[in-house]
């Protein structure tokens, strides 16, 4: 294995829509801040790798236009990925272990504004026995959640402490979109959503963008006063069909955990990609954090969801808190599908 | 880079339509399935571990196997494993009035089915009740074929 870390990261301010900058515009800041901060020249990153879908663009090969904030000339390496930017990084990563680059950048996208999110993610189900009943984000989280409650493991006050705590500890992410402090017994009054989840247990719908520089040890040393190594990478799936599956648990997530080591150390921080409270417990669980573990300092996916960047942001955000010293070692999630159907984890030590 | 301050407005927005108007071959399996649904009967297929899949697939997803084609007819009573309670119906939901989505297993299956129930109020719902199809007036052989779930005491 070559010891690879990520030498800078950056992402845009997550908010409810971005009107006025195209995806282009969303990231040549971003792109220009990490490829600066790296220490890398743009001509020398060995590969670029990206995460979007077309389903937020409403358009094919909508990814190929964002190239355009990169710079293709003289041509690069390149490639892109249908999900999550945490999974382009999986890619980049693949990429440096083959040997044949030194370092790579990341990058990630969506406008979730411009349709429904909700409804836009049913759209992944499957094309005949699920989709064209039309099940919507939020009504295949709320069947996960109710059978964790049926189950005992959680209560629905556990689950507004969950919002209530991830969206205080994003007072202090500027960049995160639903901040503030939030009385549990206040939320608790609210009205359901989709019963049994209420509007708090629900991730906001997020715009943004999200960029990441790795390299190989000697590079990043050169490059980066504080890299901070990838000490395990792991990704995994369960099955598509909701009702074969036990929605109580993420084995995908437990595998890909032992896979990435998160065992074989003490962590201090993890940045968890729950966009629904109850998952957060689920994953804790799955990877068997203890209560001492500092869970999203950033505020995670109930601050800000971007799609297609909310689990590259978690790896993000972890490498910043290593990076500022506020942890040793993390762990970082990124998720795809309905109920935590694919499951990335990703060790992170300073 | 400068950095350029959006003009205060509501910017140039337009409507859209993303969709993909082709068709596909459903295969042996869910093919099977739907014929099945057409004729008011719901069939699952049998893994070689021995558990019944509904609904079928062509692979056991746990083991990746082959299932063989061995289909076996199930229901059409089953039970409530999970619910959601769908207060406001959005458009493309199969109810325009409030409902459930469910997982429902149905009597002599393995797995659970995703469906909707319709009970006319949350309080007449509950996980572990008994519930049984409402079918389509005219079925054409697919999933809506089941226009709903219903308390198996009503059907």
């Amino acid at each position: 294995m070559r010891d690879v870390a990520i030498v800078s990261y950056a992402q845009t301010p997550y908010v409810r829509s971005e009107r006025h900058r195209n995806e282009v515009e969303m990231l040549m800041p971003i792109i220009d801040e990490v490829v600066t901060k790296s220490g890398i020249t743009r001509q020398d990153i060995g590969f670029t790798c990206s995460g979007s879908t077309d389903y937020l663009a409403g358009q094919c090969f909508s990814f190929v236009m964002a190239v355009d904030a990169v710079g293709a000339w003289p041509p690069i390496k390149e490639s892109h990925v249908e999900m999550d930017g945490a999974w382009a990084l999986y890619e980049a990563w693949i990429k440096i272990q083959c040997g044949e680059v030194d370092s790579a950048l990341i990058f990630s996208f969506g406008r979730s504004s411009m349709g429904e999110t909700a409804e836009t993610l049913t759209l992944q189900t499957d094309p005949y026995t699920m989709a064209p009943l039309g099940p919507d984000a939020i009504s295949m989280a709320a069947l996960q959640a109710r059978s964790g409650l049926d189950a005992g493991l959680y209560s629905e006050r556990d689950l507004a402490e969950v919002a209530a705590r991830n969206r205080r500890n994003a007072l202090t992410n500027p960049e995160a979109q639903l901040a503030g402090e939030f009385d549990v017994d206040a939320l608790l009054e609210a009205p359901y959503r989709v019963s049994p989840l209420r509007d708090h247990d629900c991730p906001p719908v997020t715009d943004g963008a999200a960029a990441m520089v790795i390299a190989t040890a000697d590079v990043a040393r050169n490059a980066s006063s504080k890299p901070v190594w990838i000490r395990g990478i792991d990704h995994r799936l369960d099955c598509h069909q909701l009702g074969s599956r036990d929605l109580t648990r993420s084995p995908s997530t437990e595998l890909a955990g032992q896979k990435a080591g998160v065992g074989t150390g003490k962590i201090d921080i993890a940045e968890l990609h729950a966009p629904f409270t109850h998952q957060e417990i689920i994953l804790k669980n799955a990877l068997g954090l203890d209560d001492d573990v500092r869970i999203n300092p950033s505020g995670g996916a109930l601050a800000a969801n971007p799609m297609m960047s909310a689990g590259l942001a978690r790896i993000g955000e972890a490498s910043r808190q290593i990076a500022g010293g506020a942890a040793e070692r993390a762990v970082a999630h990124a998720t795809s599908g309905p109920c935590l159907q694919q499951n990335l984890v990703c060790v992170l030590e300073g | 880079m400068a950095d350029i301050t959006p003009p205060d407005d509501e910017g140039l927005s337009a409507p859209h339509v993303l969709e993909y108007a082709y068709k596909r071959s459903l295969g042996p399996v869910l093919g099977r399935f739907f014929t099945g649904l057409r004729d008011g009967k719901i069939e699952g297929i049998r893994t070689r571990s021995g558990r019944v899949l509904v609904p079928p697939s062509e692979y056991d997803p746990e083991s990746g196997e082959s299932t063989d084609e061995d289909f076996v007819e199930v229901g059409p009573g089953g039970t409530v494993k999970s619910w959601a309670w769908v207060g406001q119906p959005r458009k493309n939901h199969p109810l325009d009035h409030p409902f459930a989505f469910a997982l429902i297993e149905l009597d002599g299956a393995d797995t659970a089915l995703m469906h909707v129930v319709d009970t006319g109020s949350e309080a007449a719902m509950s996980t572990g009740m008994r519930v049984s199809p409402r079918w389509a007036a005219e079925p054409v052989g697919c999933i809506q074929d089941i226009a709903a779930f219903v308390p198996e005491d009503s059907a």
